[in-house]
């Protein structure tokens, strides 16, 4: 008898469910009566979803790390390439609107001319308007290996003219494309923090699970590790061991040595709150049957303990995620992080360091903007996870 | 409470213990020996040295010696004599460098929390009563933005954007000719106003950190049913909030002590870089880069050092505002 109201319940849900009305009272009770046959991370979902902000900076992610994996295809040029003569050039406008020829489909951007400001002595580059260069979608441009896997010479969009200057976010002193650069760069800095996150996710896993399941000795003298690291201000000590690290390392030597640092002293977080659980779950009597039932101990951690717990780690890991992006970047701005050949946002904002280039180029402030709405998404998400994380509260 | 304080001081030991070992082995990480590096230096720059010096100087700092024993000469010349070694770079004994700037970024670090003290608690407060009203969306969003920007991309827009509105430049804490002054009144005023703007720029995440953790603990209270029990009884509601919710909800004050002074000392390193201000950031990091590392070392030390005793002290006052710590302390 009750198998069959419940069952006829679920299936008032699976068809509300495809209808997706859920305003009238009547329709919210059952709703309700769905809640209890959904499986946690279904309920999950159904709570992020109403956190609007979270929902807004999931596709801003997804497209911001899109762009980084088809960095190369999407942007203009290489950001090793020079144009000698458009050192420090202002963005230009993509214009629809001419006033000789009105109004056309296909966007343009007008030339650049350089002038010596006769006051100032600086040299200063002004809208060519004699000059026109219309945009086109897959043109041929500099070579490269398109994800490193095959060779190409077609770009997203840019002017098909090697000489026309095409700058949407400017160009720094050496007169290479920001907008490249940071596109380029948004691989490693992006990248950076999802693989730092990694590591510090298995360390903290790993230590905090120790601490939290075997207690005693072991949990001593973590926790006393714990404090220990959590005294020593993080930034200063970012600073001596990134600048410890050897100075012939190459890129890639430096950017998984700069994660293992990170790794190594922000796994603490984690580890307090796997820790917390542990010592939670371990005196619950599922946990108690399971050792009953004989149980290893690896056994009851994996498939007793760990999936009780596993939201939480998802929420701590993504709200780490912004925390590991902004170390990178503020290493790699004051110049201890990865080094000059390498692209990232920290060291294309080294560029912005000092007073006098961001007031007369402020285009160099771009790569800020991008670390701001990367971090802030990050934060949203994480925020939502939260809120989600414990969905039968 | 005595037996708690010197519990504590006890277990303060063995962690001082190891951020001395950290920190020594964090100086013996670049290749090379300080005082290498040093005769190098003077030989590029003309001046020969003579062997005695070398000699001298090895004994003093123990560098003929084991790595251990090193260690120990290191920690006794800083323990017996307050030497901190030699720093490279300015050929000057470390202390004598870092004293005044130290003492800046300890003003600086100590003047934000008690800012972010001052205007964190009441909007926390505002922010719970008036739930969901604009001004707490306002207070989230802001706090939002705190929370997740970093200190020193803040101080670089708000350069820029100073700079660009109104011509001025807000880096440095001295006017010029105060610069290289000794200190005297008129150098201390020269600094308040300069300060503002670290000030503010420090404290800003601390302040939305602790904006959000009032707002949920006041919540949290408000919908404790002695609340609503003295509101049936007809306690006014002011009354009613500061009576026992804002009590507790300032209990965060004490207790996040611990961790807000190490943020705030590690924020300021690097927002004292962007806005150039003679306090210990820029100098660490010139130190670091020129692996001038027995100066790096010190602050590293002493930062740290110095955190272990705001914790102490936090952890102090929260014994003496929370009586179960203090006696679940003395248990065990």
């Amino acid at each position: 008898m009750i198998r069959k109201v419940i069952v006829k319940k679920s299936r008032t849900w699976l068809r509300l469910d495809r209808s997706k009305t859920v305003s009238s009272p009547e329709h919210t009770q059952d709703l309700r009566q769905g809640f209890e046959f959904a499986s946690q991370w279904r309920l999950m979902w159904w709570k992020f979803r109403k956190h609007k902000l979270a929902m807004i900076a999931v596709p801003v992610l997804l497209l911001l790390y899109l762009s980084a994996i088809f960095c190369d295809f999407l942007s203009p040029t290489l950001p090793t390439s020079r144009f000698a003569d458009y050192k420090n050039a202002p963005p230009q406008g993509i214009h629809f609107y001419d006033k000789e020829s009105g109004f056309s489909l296909r966007p343009f951007v007008y030339g650049m001319k350089m002038e010596m400001n006769k006051e100032t002595f600086r040299r200063q580059f002004t809208t060519d308007k004699s000059k026109k260069y219309p945009l086109h979608l897959f043109v041929k441009g500099d070579p490269y290996s398109f994800l490193g896997l095959f060779p190409t010479t077609t770009h997203l969009i840019g002017t098909g003219n090697p000489d026309a200057p095409f700058f949407l976010m400017g160009t720094d002193s050496l007169g290479r494309d920001l907008l490249t650069r940071i596109l380029y760069g948004a691989r490693i800095s992006l990248s950076f923090g999802i693989v730092g996150v990694l590591l510090t996710l298995a360390l903290g896993l790993l230590l905090g699970g120790l601490s939290g399941y075997f207690g005693g000795f072991v949990d001593v003298v973590i926790q006393r590790l714990i404090d220990l690291l959590i005294c020593i201000p993080t930034i200063p000590l970012w600073m001596a061991l990134a600048a410890a690290l050897p100075q012939d390392w190459t890129s890639v030597q430096l950017y998984f040595g700069m994660i293992i640092i990170f790794s190594a002293i922000n796994w603490t977080d984690l580890a307090r709150v796997v820790r917390g659980k542990m010592l939670s779950l371990r005196e619950e009597d599922f946990t108690l049957a399971a050792r009953l039932g004989g149980a290893s101990n690896l056994r009851i951690i994996r498939k007793h303990m760990l999936p009780s717990f596993s939201s939480y780690i998802i929420v701590i890991a993504t709200m780490a995620i912004p925390s590991t992006i902004l170390g990178e970047t503020a290493l790699s701005f004051l110049g201890l992080g990865m080094q000059a050949p390498a692209v990232s946002w920290g060291v294309l904002l080294q560029d912005a360091q000092n007073l006098q280039t961001v007031a007369h180029e402020p285009w160099l402030l771009w790569p800020a903007a991008f670390i701001v709405v990367s971090v802030l998404m990050f934060n949203f998400v994480g925020d939502g996870l939260r809120d989600a994380a414990d969905p039968y509260k | 409470m005595l037996t708690y304080i010197s519990y504590r001081l006890l277990q303060m030991i063995p962690l001082l213990f190891v951020i001395s070992v950290i920190v020594f082995v964090i100086i013996q990480l670049p290749p090379g020996d300080f005082l290498t590096t040093y005769v190098e230096q003077l030989r590029l720059s003309g001046s020969d040295v003579d062997a005695s010096t070398i000699i001298q100087l090895k004994a003093q700092y123990g560098l003929d010696l084991p790595l251990y024993g090193q260690y120990w000469v290191w920690i006794k010349n800083i323990i017996l004599h307050g030497d901190l070694g030699m720093s490279i770079q300015w050929n000057l004994p470390v202390s004598e460098v870092i004293g005044d700037r130290l003492l800046l970024t300890l003003l600086i670090s100590v003047i934000s929390l008690i800012l972010i003290w001052i205007i964190a608690i009441p909007i926390g407060i505002y922010s719970a009563t008036h739930q969901y009203s604009w001004l707490d969306y306002a207070f989230s969003f802001v706090g939002f933005i705190g929370l997740a920007i970093p200190g020193f991309l803040i101080a670089l827009l708000l350069v820029y954007f100073v700079f660009n509105l109104t011509g001025l430049s807000v880096t440095g804490l001295f006017s010029p000719e105060y610069e290289g002054a000794p200190w005297s009144w008129g150098k201390l005023l020269d600094l308040l106003p300069h300060m503002i703007v670290p000030v503010i720029i420090v404290g800003l995440s601390g302040t939305a950190a602790l904006i959000r953790i009032t707002r949920g603990m006041m919540l949290d209270e408000l919908s404790k049913q002695y609340v609503i029990t003295a509101r049936a009884k007809g306690v006014s509601e002011r009354r009613l909030l500061f009576k026992y919710p804002v009590r507790l909800a300032i209990h965060p004050l004490v207790s996040t002590i611990g961790w807000t002074i190490p943020a705030l000392i590690s924020g300021e390193a690097i927002i004292s870089i962007v806005l150039n201000l003679p306090t210990t950031g820029p100098i660490l990091l010139k130190a670091l880069m020129v692996q001038d590392m027995y100066l790096a070392g010190s602050f590293l030390l002493i930062l740290s050092v110095l955190t272990v005793f705001g914790t102490l002290l936090s952890d102090i006052l929260l014994a003496v505002v929370d009586p179960r710590i203090r006696f679940g302390g003395t248990r065990s």
